[in-house]
């Protein structure tokens, strides 16, 4: 068991760093290929050799990004067969759908459009090279919306039943998968957060040419289009964040309850602005949660429901069976230790099941079958130990959610006021403090972007799928050894890949600050 | 046929076979990468790199696809073959990581490794992707040590269901008949990217002519290495399913070669397009097409080769450890509602492969010149 557990800890380590390395690149991706769009559909209508000299400046550290995204995004398809079989195999039915048709819809249309977009400058018309830098952005946004529904999916499981002939769930309802209502919220929280990112990166590095008093002109004009579309993709970052707390209280309350660091939850529940727990708070003592903390009255309720004196229950309470419905009311369901003693008598009847099968036996079967149906919804249950195993680690998911919140509070402040200076006070540019303070924008962005993913992938813990499918179920036969070896060569082969690319954008940058720009025709 | 599970199996091992097909053509970018260690002139350097740079990703968005293909239509394969083979796939995939980024940072100015290490990165990818991808398809004939059980998902301390030998893989790639059909591919893949580059850099006959040597010596050795691979493969024993029981048959992919007389006719077509490609490349000192019938001819054999292994009531992933946990289309497959689905998606696949072939021929209307190479626009 120790040997098995120490597995899971290293598959999910590696499967966390792959994870977080490609949401380095892929938000830049997302966001930098469509303010490069606009950038170049600007040219095209105006002929200015000005904005075609900002576009290729600005596509050209779009490409260096791209190419190490690419690389990232192809270990974590794979790694859910090299790391992950048995989950292969328990959704494979419902969860590699997705993924073929990004390959299909998503990436043929990036990878083909990507080389129209940095070599046919001179081999194609200008409308179609138009259309090819657009193709490729919306080829990066389709295969955003296809890998979040496959997200979406293990978080909330719909559109399916379990085979127990072939001892895994299957696919019943196609719509209810692709259009799963986390799964929008999902999608939109992602792609709007990159253009959020993406804009912080063009006003951060516009920053620097002002700092250094280069293509100054090239920096103001660079900062609107990158400061408008970071703006709106703030705005539709925090619409959609909404959106995706309503599911999570809905359909995950126990990751909001950790979220939060809520244990016992109230009528009116306060949401903690800011705060720092108390490391000896478990669920089964009577600690306090916070040694210090900063509350919003009925704030947490109106987020998870937006109705400012609903119940919101906490951790303790859903250990207990106090959930809300759907339509927010609360309720008396079972407990987890009720859940767990379900989970095992649907274990059992897919023993007997199987046990009747292998004789013949078709009454047993349907027996066996009507058993397991009965007690289906909380299989993953079965697995664990004990009621506190249903719980994630509470800290790592409430720090990264605040953390996220605040620094996403700061970002649309920043945006304001960027776009304020940029069209009505200018010369407020020219202060250094305000441009190290947009250069160092670029890394808070990164921080706030990462929390966002971190909140979302530890506060579901246990769950590889919710309710039916905990982490350590879902592993391959390799040892811990196999697994922690390559780690460390991902870690080191992806570390030295970001040096270099960070490099070589911080001297792309330079040399874009000293092109001469200035002698272009407007 | 009626869209019944049995023909929707079929199906999607017909689009696996396409997609495979596909993905052995486009290795040509491997193949050439292969090459780019040799000392030649750096501007000869870069127009090869750059010929190559301008189709990598579609390479790498093919393997991407055919991965992802596999999952949702066979996931029992892709959780046995990937799990277990754990080092011939990660091996596969970081030599893919390195190609990934060496073409967009390898002139890059502070791109700190220099430009011979990037290089060194893709000559790793070339060889080593061809070989162990050529190694991974071996498997399908000459089978992988697994088993599979289905009621382990319930041992909480042991829940896995497909199980491999200790050796995870490395067993495969030191097989020598497994190596057998990697280093085919790799001379095959070495081939057309010399193909490639005659139909992309025609501006020095010097190096046209060096390309077509390049052509006749990668050729007969590829032309060795099939030859002894379809040897072995006709000469090898495979699993059947026979009345639901799965056992091992003498001569089964020559059964299957005899008794399907399409994929013969399928597998003839292929050979013959390749041949003919290699042939009048290098019999005619004028022709530079050779690429469209020995990349047309690749795609044929391939899928013939993927016909003889899934179809016939054939394991296409045969379990040396136990024959009853090898691996049929039938009992590998997605669920017949999900296969559906799938299909209804791959309908939009003419549509696809339109508009690359379009873009495809408009970006290679125009050969890539020195001149290009000496200009300021992106390049790698």
């Amino acid at each position: 068991m120790n040997d098995l557990m120490s597995v899971v800890d290293w598959s999910r380590a590696q499967f966390a760093l792959t994870a977080m390395y490609h949401w380095l690149f892929v938000p830049l991706t997302l966001g930098l290929s469509v303010i490069v769009a606009v950038m170049e559909t600007i040219y095209y209508r105006t002929h200015s050799e000005r904005w075609l000299a900002i576009t290729k400046f600005w596509m050209r550290l779009f490409g260096i990004n791209f190419a190490i995204g690419v690389a990232t995004g192809i270990i974590l398809e794979f790694e859910f067969g090299s790391n992950w079989s048995n989950y292969s195999w328990f959704v494979g039915d419902i969860f590699g759908a997705p993924l073929a048709i990004e390959g299909l819809l998503a990436f043929f249309m990036e990878s083909t459009f990507v080389a129209v977009m940095f070599f046919g400058w001179k081999k194609v018309s200008p409308k179609f090279h138009l259309a090819a830098t657009w193709l490729t952005a919306i080829g990066a946004s389709i295969s955003a919306l296809w890998i979040l529904i496959a997200n979406a999916w293990m978080q909330y499981p719909v559109g399916m039943e379990f085979d127990p002939a072939q001892m895994r769930n299957v696919m019943d309802n196609f719509r209810e998968v692709a259009l799963s209502p986390v799964a929008m919220h999902k999608f939109c929280h992602a792609v709007f957060s990159g253009w959020a990112l993406a804009g912080v990166f063009v006003v951060g590095v516009s920053c620097w040419f002002i700092m250094k008093r280069r293509n100054i002109e090239m920096a103001l004009r660079s900062i609107k289009v990158g400061g408008i579309i970071g703006l709106a993709g703030m705005l539709l970052t925090l619409w959609s964040g909404d959106g995706s707390a309503l599911d999570v209280a809905r359909v995950q309350p126990m990751k909001l309850a950790a979220m939060e660091g809520l244990y016992q939850g109230k009528c009116g529940q306060e949401i903690v602005a800011a705060g720092i727990l108390n490391p000896d708070k478990t669920p089964e003592n009577d600690e306090d949660p916070y040694l210090f903390d900063i509350s919003i009255p009925k704030g947490l309720s109106f987020l998870a429901t937006h109705d400012f004196n609903a119940f919101v229950p906490g951790i303790n309470d859903l250990i207990d069976g106090i959930e809300l419905t759907p339509e927010g009311d609360t309720i008396r369901t079972e407990s987890y230790a009720e859940r767990i003693a379900i989970g095992k008598k649907a274990h059992a009847a897919l023993r007997d099941y199987d046990a009747a099968r292998a004789v013949g036996d078709s009454l047993g079967m349907a027996a066996a079958q009507k058993e397991l149906k009965a007690n289906y919804r909380y299989f993953g249950y079965g697995y664990l130990d004990s009621p506190y195993a249903a719980v994630p680690p509470v800290a790592l998911t409430f720090y990264s959610f605040h953390t996220m919140v605040i620094l996403g509070g700061y970002l649309l402040l920043f945006f304001l006021a960027v776009l304020w200076m940029v069209y009505r006070k200018q010369s407020l540019l020219g202060r250094r403090w305000i441009q190290i303070l947009g250069m160092l924008t670029i890394p808070i962005v990164y921080v706030c972007s990462q929390a966002g993913w971190v909140t979302a992938e530890v506060g579901r813990q246990p769950w590889i799928i919710q309710d039916l499918m905990p982490v350590q179920t879902a592993i391959s036969a390799i040892s811990a050894g196999t697994v922690m070896l390559t780690f460390w060569l991902f870690a080191l082969v992806f570390t030295a890949f970001l040096a270099a690319e960070v490099c070589i954008m911080l001297r792309q940058i330079s040399k874009g600050s000293k092109s001469d720009y200035q002698s272009l025709k407007d | 046929m009626a869209m019944s599970i049995e023909f929707l199996q079929q199906y999607w091992w017909l689009v696996i076979a396409l997609l495979g097909g596909m993905l052995v053509f486009l290795l040509f970018v491997q193949g050439g990468q292969s090459m780019l260690l040799s000392h030649r002139p750096d501007i000869e350097q870069s127009m090869m790199v750059n010929a190559l740079g301008r189709k990598w990703e579609l390479t790498f968005t093919t393997l991407v696809v055919f991965g992802g293909a596999f999952f949702a239509s066979f996931p029992l394969f892709y959780s046995t073959s990937f799990g277990g083979a754990y080092w011939l796939w990660m091996l596969i995939l970081f030599s893919f990581i390195l190609q990934a980024v060496s073409y967009e940072f390898r002139s890059k100015p502070g791109n700190i490794f220099g430009t011979r290490t990037y290089d060194t990165f893709l000559f790793i990818n070339g060889c080593v992707g061809c070989v162990l991808l050529g190694v991974a398809v071996a498997m399908m004939f000459f089978g992988g040590e697994f088993t599979v059980t289905m009621g382990s998902i319930l041992d909480g301390n042991s829940p896995v269901i497909s199980r491999w030998a200790p050796t995870r893989g490395l067993e495969a790639i030191v097989n020598w008949r497994n190596l057998v059909l990697g280093f085919t591919v790799l001379f095959l893949a070495r081939t057309t990217a010399s193909l490639y580059f005659i139909s992309m850099i025609g501006h020095d006959a010097k190096f046209v002519a060096g390309q077509r040597r390049s052509v006749a010596v990668n050729g007969a050795i590829f032309t060795v290495f099939f030859l002894l691979f379809v040897a072995l493969l006709l000469t090898a024993k495979g699993v059947e399913v026979k009345d639901g029981v799965m056992q091992w048959v003498d001569y089964k992919y020559l059964h299957n070669l005899l008794s399907q007389s399409w994929i013969a006719v399928v597998l003839l077509l292929g050979v013959v397009g390749v041949l003919y490609g290699i042939i009048k490349t290098i019999l005619c000192k004028t022709y530079s097409r050779g690429i469209r019938w020995t990349g047309a001819g690749t795609v044929f054999t391939v899928m013939a080769l993927f016909f003889l292994a899934g179809y016939g009531n054939t394991a296409y992933y045969p379990s040396t450890l136990d024959v009853n946990s090898s691996l049929t289309i039938a009992n590998s497959s997605s669920s017949e509602f999900t296969l559906k689905v799938m299909s209804i998606v791959s309908l939009i696949t003419p549509v696809v492969i339109a508009y690359i072939a379009y873009v495809w021929h408009s970006m290679d209307r125009k050969q890539i010149t020195p001149q290009e190479m000496r200009s300021d626009s992106h390049k790698y």
